[in-house]
């Protein structure tokens, strides 16, 4: 519960850079810090994964891809041709599809974004629980590289699919409506309101991970990372509960996928790249591993600089290097006691050494 | 039947017979060491009975109910605690958490109550809490409940290992070398502490090294030599056996 009240001066941070941001006529900040909130709920999921459960995912890209591009697919493939299907009638006349029309006045028939969103979202809990049954079976570097594959995997389906754009990816995603009047947009103005609405779902998310770690359940994922052997023998099913770990981030993962993607109208086959995946362990483990708000916080700042572009043409060099850096001097990220204490290490020897100088 | 019935057990790695043929009871309510040279099939007869590997033939009944097929988590659902000879202990949880690991059988959360933390989950966690310090205090460590459990001492490590077991509230604890790496004087504390453990009312079935220990706190002892039984009796009687004398103290 304690843990709980910091979310306070969390969202007092929150509202305090919209406000700046707003009264400096800054807003275009807003846009990234939308982002990279969209991409921080990912990074809270994988730092569960990662950090508490022990189990290391280098394909949770393909997760956010398979939200995102399923979502797009569905509301901007028409389903005109499709119109004497009993499926098709039966969802439009259960209102869960949209008419418009495209750029060129043709007509258009596409899936709402609600039941895309949804249908997005079992889609990525269903194929992690495929992959997870065989995957989770394996430890260590072995993990990581069967993960590492699937992410590959996913990566190649979308450029080669048609329907998935191929490298074009899938563009004039639209507006999802969510409730009184709130849509996610990329629009101008529903940046604001586009900026608490992820902020919204960031810190849900971060208030449901921060309760499962600090209970039966995540006392039981903590013991998988200390000793399998043991959490076994004290009557944790500890194959459950790594499966069910791995589905709630890769569902985690999708939403964000899938909120992003309407958000930025659009979404193309990068997003799924081998780097991207790279790029969210580098994260969780400069986080700290197994510390949720370092994850957050990292993850915010770091995406909000590469998108800035403040990395430049280097943007995926940095992240390899963070990654080098951390394992060879913070294993347990930079916000951890261990390398606090070794820092405090460097300085005192090198105090000690002028003492003995003088 | 006795509460715990190894009947036949052998355990066959490659062409070594790591554990030959090995029955025995366990009566309810009693401490029973198991004791034998180095690679005499002690921890792996241990392995069996707990599930974290199967028996080439032969069978397990606790409680009336056959082990054999069953995973370590099932098993330890059913009543049976293990502790480990060199203490597994959940590294970067405090000695409090890893004791709360041990309610994990005796409570129910699921992921998704966790997550929005329903009001049911609050009594069943100040229950955890509560019971978990209770067998802190009752193994006379709770000053360290909120140290890190893996920065403890050795000895301490153990005890923090025992509240852990008997926290899945079981009616057997099996014991995999208690005193090891442990000094004369913490070897003592051991042996009080799970003769406390028995005077709750657990069976108690230990497999160890050091003598002392062992006669002075079991009821009843089993001798293995190369994976076979040799003996088995009373304290007393082992002492005598001329068939123990010879392979501990060598012929003469």
């Amino acid at each position: 519960m304690k843990k709980l009240l910091l979310i306070l001066p969390l969202l007092a941070c929150v509202i305090a850079i919209q406000v700046v941001c707003s009264s400096t006529d800054t807003l275009y900040y807003l846009t990234q810090m939308t982002m990279s909130a969209y991409y921080s709920l990912l990074i809270i999921g994988l730092c569960v994964l990662m950090g508490y459960a022990g189990q290391i995912s280098l394909g949770h890209a393909g997760f956010f891809a398979i939200g995102g591009y399923i979502s797009a697919g569905l509301t901007t493939h028409s389903l005109i041709p499709f119109k004497d299907n009993a499926l098709v009638q039966f969802l439009d006349s259960s209102g869960l599809l949209l008419a418009g029309q495209t750029l060129y006045g043709e007509e258009l028939l596409v899936v709402s974004p609600g039941l895309a969103c949804a249908v997005a979202i079992i889609a990525a809990a269903v194929i992690a629980v495929f992959i997870g049954i065989p995957v989770l079976k394996l430890k260590g570097h072995y993990l990581a590289m069967a993960t590492l594959g699937f992410g590959i995997i996913i990566y190649r389906v979308v450029l080669a699919v048609e329907y998935f754009g191929e490298a074009d990816g899938i563009s004039e995603v639209p507006a999802f409506p969510l409730f009184a009047g709130l849509s996610v947009s990329g629009s101008f103005g529903d940046r604001v309101s586009n900026y608490y609405i992820a902020w919204g779902i960031l810190l849900l998310g971060l208030i449901l991970l921060l309760n499962l770690i600090d209970s039966r359940v995540g006392r039981g994922l903590r013991g998988i990372h200390g000793s399998e052997e043991a959490a076994d023998a004290m009557g944790v099913h500890t194959a459950r509960f790594k499966l069910q770990t791995f589905v709630l981030s890769a569902v985690f993962a999708a939403v964000a996928g899938v909120f992003l993607t309407h958000y930025n109208g659009g979404i193309g086959p990068s997003e799924a790249g081998v780097m991207k995946s790279v790029r969210y362990v580098a994260i969780v483990a400069v986080g700290g591993m197994a510390n949720l708000w370092g994850a957050l916080l990292m993850g915010v700042v770091l995406n909000f600089l590469s998108l800035r572009g403040v990395f430049g043409s280097y943007d995926d060099a940095v992240f390899g290097l963070i990654l080098i850096v951390i394992m060879l001097f913070a294993p347990n990220g930079i916000l951890s006691i261990s390398f606090r204490h070794r820092l405090m290490q460097l300085f005192g020897k090198g105090k000690q050494k002028r003492d003995g100088e003088a | 039947m006795a509460l715990l019935e190894i009947k036949q057990l052998h355990k066959r790695f490659g062409g070594l017979h790591a554990v030959t043929d090995v029955s025995f009871p366990v009566e309810a309510g009693q401490i029973k060491a198991v004791i034998g040279p180095n690679g005499a099939g002690k921890t792996t007869l241990f392995n069996m009975i707990s599930g974290t590997f199967p028996a080439t033939s032969g069978s397990v009944f606790f409680q009336g109910k056959e082990l054999q097929g069953k995973k370590p988590y099932q098993v330890a659902a059913l009543g049976m605690a293990r502790t480990y000879q060199n203490i597994k202990m959940f590294s970067g949880m405090t000695a409090l958490e890893n004791v709360m690991v041990g309610c994990h059988v005796q409570s129910s959360a699921g992921f998704m109550a966790s997550m929005f933390r329903m009001p049911w989950t609050w009594k069943e966690e100040l229950a955890i809490r509560d019971r978990s310090m209770e067998l802190l205090t009752l193994l006379e460590i709770e000053e360290h409940a909120d140290t890190d459990a893996s920065s403890l001492a050795f000895g301490q490590q153990r005890a923090v290992e025992l509240a852990r077991a008997l926290a899945m509230d079981p009616t057997l604890l099996l014991l995999d070398e208690p005193a090891a790496g442990l000094n004369i004087y913490e070897t003592a504390e051991v042996g009080r502490l799970i003769t406390k453990i028995r005077d709750l009312g657990i069976t108690v079935l230990l497999v160890e090294h050091d003598m002392s220990l062992v006669m002075d706190i079991s009821d009843e002892i089993v001798v293995l030599c190369f994976g076979e039984k040799i003996a088995e009796g009373l304290p007393a009687a082992i002492q005598k056996d001329p068939e123990v004398i010879k392979i501990y103290l060598g012929e003469d």
